[in-house]
């Protein structure tokens, strides 16, 4: 069994493992979409800039500092949440009385600002960042040969993924978030320090973006554009999966990038807009989205 | 007070008519044709998210295709200026009807990933589509004449030509802000269950209204073509539908002569700015937008209002 529908295995199984590397980005992104917006109400578009200074600052952290990898997985998300901590205090949460629409505008406007920094300082050209040490070769698998590096990825996203669904859903800390994103002058009056919460929800969910980006930085080439070519593929999935449920994001994320996988061995040229496309069918077929509570 | 606002705004268009008449000899007439497009792209975004509370930010899609067909119409086809500006209108008008119909299916924050979503879409199949030339764009789209009458190479000619274009827009768009349709769009915009229960089919006026705002957008995408001879992938990237928010935003949301101001500070300062500052502007239309909404949320005709009737000490 060397080939399906007359495509080879190996090629079929690269770029499914390449779709499941792109989908648990999607996963993770989208999930902290979701996230944010359930406690800031605010769809944070500059969530693509800050995956790519994640990406960057590990390039940085390798080129400038020698910073190796496995460090940067670690530092590098603390770094982006601390700046969108600083983001939070600064500047957002003068709006969230505002219209939704506002917080928007204002994430779009911080987006153009950050990625015209990193274009002026590093141009558009990508950055090669090396594969570390250790994660570097092959598993052969008999019918396919599996990049270390690829499977890693995965594994680690898949984990914090989880770790996240379990953390929100099924601890205490969770128990706070779910009610103050449920009625906020509530869970205030009952003690609980909501502007503090709604602070770190909004690091949290850039620093996943952040970690996002440093596991991108060896799969893909490090360039300042790449946030933004991300960013409204996410959107597209944040609309099919709906916001309404964690495990729905993480869901929707992963098939969506398996399906876009496919779509580059079976049709290559509508692999680029095969997400929007699916995008429009669910909003014929099931408005509110796949997993989405009615907006 | 209401006689006397009344002339207030015959006086200021037609100042703002006899400047416009007057511009091209002292201005790039280029430049002021630049503007007029963006205006009516802009005051096109605005009819939408000023009246109807619907923020698109997938415009660019309709201000490139439009670009791409009347380009087409205008290069391929040898059709006269006219018809090719009105087939880039049409086809944004049909786009804007199928994004329409999807966008409004949802609300709010929705709606604005939805068309941006839509968007790109169109954006990557402008790359591969074999008739938008592409990574290079149509270049070379002769501007011809109109009908026999006048060659419109000149920019003189062009300039009154595309005057007029504007101008149509600008009444168009007037017009339906100012008719029961128009305040239909308002009722809708302020309180969305209230008008169903009142009996509106909202999604009928809210399509309506994308429909419109498309075919403008198109309009002024097409009349950009004419101007600057050629279509590329910058008129239909994510970018564009960011500029024209901001545009508007700049101006004041919601304000007939906002979106015109907003577009001619833009142009301006893009056109200043170009060889001075290189990629940093978009860092410097990005502070631009966080300004906006943090401390000028009203937009600088807004403000204008706001400081108009402190002063007359009316409401």
């Amino acid at each position: 069994m060397s080939e399906i529908f007359g495509v080879p295995v190996a090629a079929l199984m690269g770029q499914l493992m390449l779709g499941l590397v792109n989908g648990s980005f999607y996963a993770m992104l989208s999930l902290g979409l979701a996230v944010i917006f359930g406690m800031l109400n605010i769809i944070n578009f500059a969530h693509g800039a800050l995956y790519m200074m994640g990406a960057f600052l590990a390039w940085m952290g390798l080129t400038y500092w020698g910073i190796g990898y496995g460090t940067a997985l670690i530092l590098v998300p603390i770094a982006v949440g601390v700046f969108g901590v600083a983001i939070e205090r600064t500047l957002l949460q003068w709006i969230y009385k505002l219209d939704h629409l506002y917080g928007l505008l204002l994430t779009f406007g911080l987006a153009l600002v950050i990625e015209g920094v990193f274009r002026y300082q590093f141009g558009v050209s990508g950055k090669p960042y090396g594969i570390p040490e250790p994660l570097t070769g092959a598993f052969n698998l008999g019918f396919m040969f599996l990049p270390k590096y690829r499977a890693w990825a995965i594994c680690v996203s898949l984990t914090v993924c989880l770790a996240t669904w379990f953390m929100i859903e099924r601890t205490r800390l969770g128990a706070y978030l779910r009610a103050a994103t449920e009625n906020p002058q509530l869970t205030q009056a009952l003690g609980i320090n909501v502007p503090l919460m709604v602070m770190l929800t909004y690091g949290f969910g850039v620093g996943l973006a952040g970690l996002a980006g440093v596991l991108a930085a060896p799969t893909f080439q490090v360039s300042p554009l790449m946030g933004s070519n991300l960013i409204i593929v996410v959107f597209a999935v944040v609309v099919i999966g709906g916001m309404g449920s964690i495990l729905g994001s993480i869901v929707t994320g992963i098939g969506l990038g398996i399906i876009e996988g496919l779509s580059k061995v079976f049709y290559p040229e509508a692999s680029s807009v095969v997400v929007f496309v699916i995008m429009a069918v669910v909003l014929i077929l099931r408005p509110a989205g796949l997993f989405g509570r009615d907006s | 007070m209401p006689v006397s606002r009344d002339r207030l705004t015959v006086i200021g268009y037609g100042v703002g008519l006899a400047a416009l008449l007057f511009a091209p000899h002292v201005f790039y007439p280029v430049l002021v044709m630049k503007v007029l497009c963006f205006s009516l792209f802009a005051c096109a975004f605005n009819l939408l998210l000023g009246y109807a509370g619907l923020l698109s930010f997938g415009h660019a899609a309709f201000f490139g295709v439009a670009a791409y067909v009347a380009g087409h119409a205008l290069k391929v086809w040898g059709l006269p200026a006219p018809i090719g500006l009105l087939a880039g209108t049409l086809a944004a008008a049909v786009l804007g009807w199928v994004f329409g119909s999807l966008a409004i299916r949802r609300q709010g924050i929705y709606f604005a990933m939805i068309t941006l979503a839509l968007a790109q879409m169109m954006y990557f199949a402008f790359i591969q589509a074999r008739f938008t030339g592409g990574e290079d764009g149509l270049q070379g789209v002769p501007r011809g004449s109109l009908f026999g009458v006048a060659n419109l190479a000149d920019d003189m000619n062009l300039y009154y030509f595309v005057l007029a274009i504007c101008a149509f827009g600008f009444w168009l768009i007037h017009r339906t802000i100012h008719s029961p349709f128009g305040q239909v769009l308002k009722a809708i915009r302020e309180n969305e269950p209230r008008a169903i229960s009142l009996g509106y089919d909202v999604a009928r006026y809210k399509l309506l209204a994308f429909v419109l705002s498309a075919a403008l957008a198109g309009l002024a995408g097409a009349t950009k073509t004419l101007v600057f001879t050629f279509a590329s992938l910058t008129d239909a990237d994510w970018q564009m539908s960011g500029e024209v928010v901001l545009m508007t935003l700049v101006g004041g949301l919601g304000t007939v002569f906002g979106p015109v101001v907003g577009a001619a500070a833009i142009v301006t300062l893009e056109d200043q700015l170009a060889d001075k500052v290189g990629s940093l502007v978009s860092v410097i239309m990005g502070s631009i937008f966080v300004v906006c909404v943090l401390l000028f949320r009203r937009g600088i005709v807004g403000e204008l209002q706001a400081l108009y009737r402190r002063i007359t000490g009316s409401r």
